[in-house]
């Protein structure tokens, strides 16, 4: 589904600023892997999602999508293939539109968009029924600006807005970083129920180690722009925190550190 | 009074003429979220191809179709500037704009075309009812636009170019776009004023930024923003409404007529302004209040403790 072959990426290359973001990264995923991923901070987790989506280009390697390189495809392009959210709740809504005029806006992902009208009354039925589903009343809703939901309800909305059209591949950067930790609790359950439901293949960056290894079915560990540990679902039903912690000690040589990490 | 009441109806087909260019001007600053000086130039775009046109013959309401399209081709240069040249937004609509004087002046040959003697749009009919006709279709066309899904795209890229991206859509292409609709309104403006007031003049255009800004800011103040159907009748009524004002301003007899100028920008000075002091003291107020109350609440609990 997704091939990201030998990609590599630096930062302001030959100055004192050089950043090595990736280092020669290889993941390959299958459809319907849900994978969870962690590292400290700068290992390159936001490097990796931005050279999927094409928001950067790599300096070396490929990104292919069901076996078409799409490394010279700008953002715009992509986002027929991938749905994104971010870890800032204002980042993913137009804060000044409607609930339904959002959407309206996230159904056409990819399509070209012309001169139809773009909240039509079948439009607004099917996604009431969609917003019905995350259950936290948005369906009552349509008409009120984004701008005035709580931040958890915009990112819910967000989560949405990637999800509904059954993208190739869902990207999610830390997207509950920024919620306090019951809301936080609930976009995980609304993040958890959707991709298993909708088998959608997702990345998801979370510095949760027990939310990492609770969810998906598969866990990759970053550090200074290396995969350093792939676990597999045999593995990942029977660790541990603590064996996570260890393991990460054990092969980069220093302690995982992560001015946001929660352990559980 | 009531003899300026009576008078009112000069300035509403004014403000009616000017509504096109105070409708363009919402579009980039408001919508956009693109401050565009090219208007300026493009209005008096409109009003030279118009009168070019007209003095040759064609048809006016022709004349006054291409001057929209003249408008448009220098909003897109605009676009272009900004979007692939990646100059500044400001800087690409005053570079447009100083081109523009001298295409302008090519256009027109000279710095003043009279139509006097000319077939104009407004026939024998009041232009007033003309221009209402003509400001409600534009104003309705536009409301439904922005309900497309071309429209929602361009009004997310004002808002959240990062999301509407993410989602697929060239904000090159909705940049560039909302850019030549703006400058198409703008142009028909300077085509329909010229041929109101039979001449079009190279100096028409200077100006007219702050006189759009101001009918828009004007407009937002006494109706509301809640939606764009409510905001593009706000933005037309502030274009009426700002020359209500300067046809007050004129009946103080010691002003001028070139102290119009002044009075616009003290408009909008004010207009920018006093929201912002409002905001200020509002919050000094509930900081105020806010720290009385925290005061309290300690004072009682220190007082349990004892
Ligand atoms: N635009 C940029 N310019 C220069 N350096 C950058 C840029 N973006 C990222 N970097 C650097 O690249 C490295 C990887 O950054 P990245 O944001 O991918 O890390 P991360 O794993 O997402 O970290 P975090 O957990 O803090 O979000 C860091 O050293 C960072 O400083
Ligand atoms: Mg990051």
């Amino acid at each position: 589904m997704l091939e990201m072959n030998h990609v590599s990426k630096l930062f302001n290359p030959g100055t004192v600023d050089e950043k090595i973001a990736l280092m020669d990264v290889n993941l390959h995923l299958k459809p319907g892997d849900f994978v969870t991923v962690i590292g400290s901070n700068g290992a390159g987790k936001s490097t990796l999602m931005n050279i999927i989506s094409g928001v950067m280009k790599p300096d070396a390697g490929e990104v292919r999508i069901d076996g078409t390189s799409i490394g010279h495809l700008p953002e715009f392009r992509r986002s027929r293939w991938i749905g994104r959210v971010f870890q800032d709740p204002m980042a993913g809504t137009a804060p000044h539109m409607t609930i339904e005029e959002n959407l309206a806006m996230a159904h056409r992902r990819g399509q070209s968009r012309g001169l139809s009208i773009g909240v039509t009354a079948s439009k607004r039925a099917s996604f009431r029924k969609h917003l019905e589903r995350l259950g936290i009343g948005l369906e009552d809703r349509l008409r009120a600006k984004v701008g005035m939901l709580s931040g958890g309800e915009r990112q819910a909305l967000s989560l949405l807005m990637a999800t509904f059209t059954q993208p190739q591949i869902l990207l999610l950067d830390e997207h509950t970083a920024a919620l306090d930790p019951a809301r936080a609790e609930l976009i995980t359950r609304i993040t958890d129920e959707i991709v298993r439901d909708m088998k959608l293949t997702t990345l998801m960056v979370t510095h949760n180690m027990e939310q990492a290894i609770r969810l998906g079915n598969r866990l990759i560990m970053m550090d200074k722009g290396r995969i350093i540990l792939d676990v597999d679902e045999e593995r990942k039903k029977s660790l541990t925190v603590e064996q996570l912690l260890g393991e990460f000690e054990q092969i980069s040589g220093h302690k995982l550190s992560d001015d946001r990490l929660v352990l559980g | 009074m009531l003899d300026f009441v009576m008078k009112l109806d000069g300035p509403i087909e004014l403000g009616l003429l000017y509504a096109l260019m105070a409708l363009g001007v919402y579009i980039t600053f408001r919508i956009l979220d693109f401050p565009d000086l090219t208007v300026d130039g493009s209005f008096t775009t409109g009003a030279a191809i118009a009168a070019i046109l007209i003095t040759n013959g064609v048809n006016p309401w022709l004349a006054t179709l291409a001057a929209f399209a003249g408008g448009m081709v220098a909003g897109i240069c605009t676009g272009l500037l900004h979007t692939k040249g990646k100059i500044n937004g400001l800087l690409s609509g005053i570079i447009m704009m100083i081109a523009l004087y001298s295409i302008n002046m090519r256009i027109m040959g000279k710095p003043n075309i009279s139509l006097s003697q000319e077939e104009i749009i407004f026939g024998s009919i009041d232009p007033i009812y003309i221009m209402l006709v003509i400001v409600i279709i534009g104003k309705l066309l536009l409301d439904a636009f922005f309900r497309t899904d071309l429209g929602l795209a361009l009004r997310a890229t004002g808002d959240n170019k990062r999301m509407i991206r993410s989602f697929g859509a060239n904000t090159d292409t909705t940049t560039i776009l909302g850019l030549s609709i703006s400058n198409g309104l703008v142009a028909l403006s300077g085509a329909v004023v010229a041929q109101q007031s039979s001449f079009a003049d190279i100096g028409s255009g200077i100006g007219m930024i702050v006189i759009g800004l101001a009918s828009v800011i004007i407009g937002e103040a006494v109706l509301g923003t809640g939606s764009v159907f409510r905001t593009t009748l706000a933005v037309i009524c502030g274009s009426i409404i700002y020359r209500i004002v300067v046809a007050a301003a004129y009946e103080i007899p010691w002003l001028e007529a070139s102290d119009l100028k002044l009075i616009t920008a003290v408009i909008v000075i004010i207009a920018l302004v006093v929201p912002t002091i409002n905001r200020a003291m509002k919050q000094r107020s509930q900081a105020r209040r806010r720290s009385i109350e925290l005061l309290a609440a300690q004072g009682k609990s220190k007082g349990g403790a004892l």
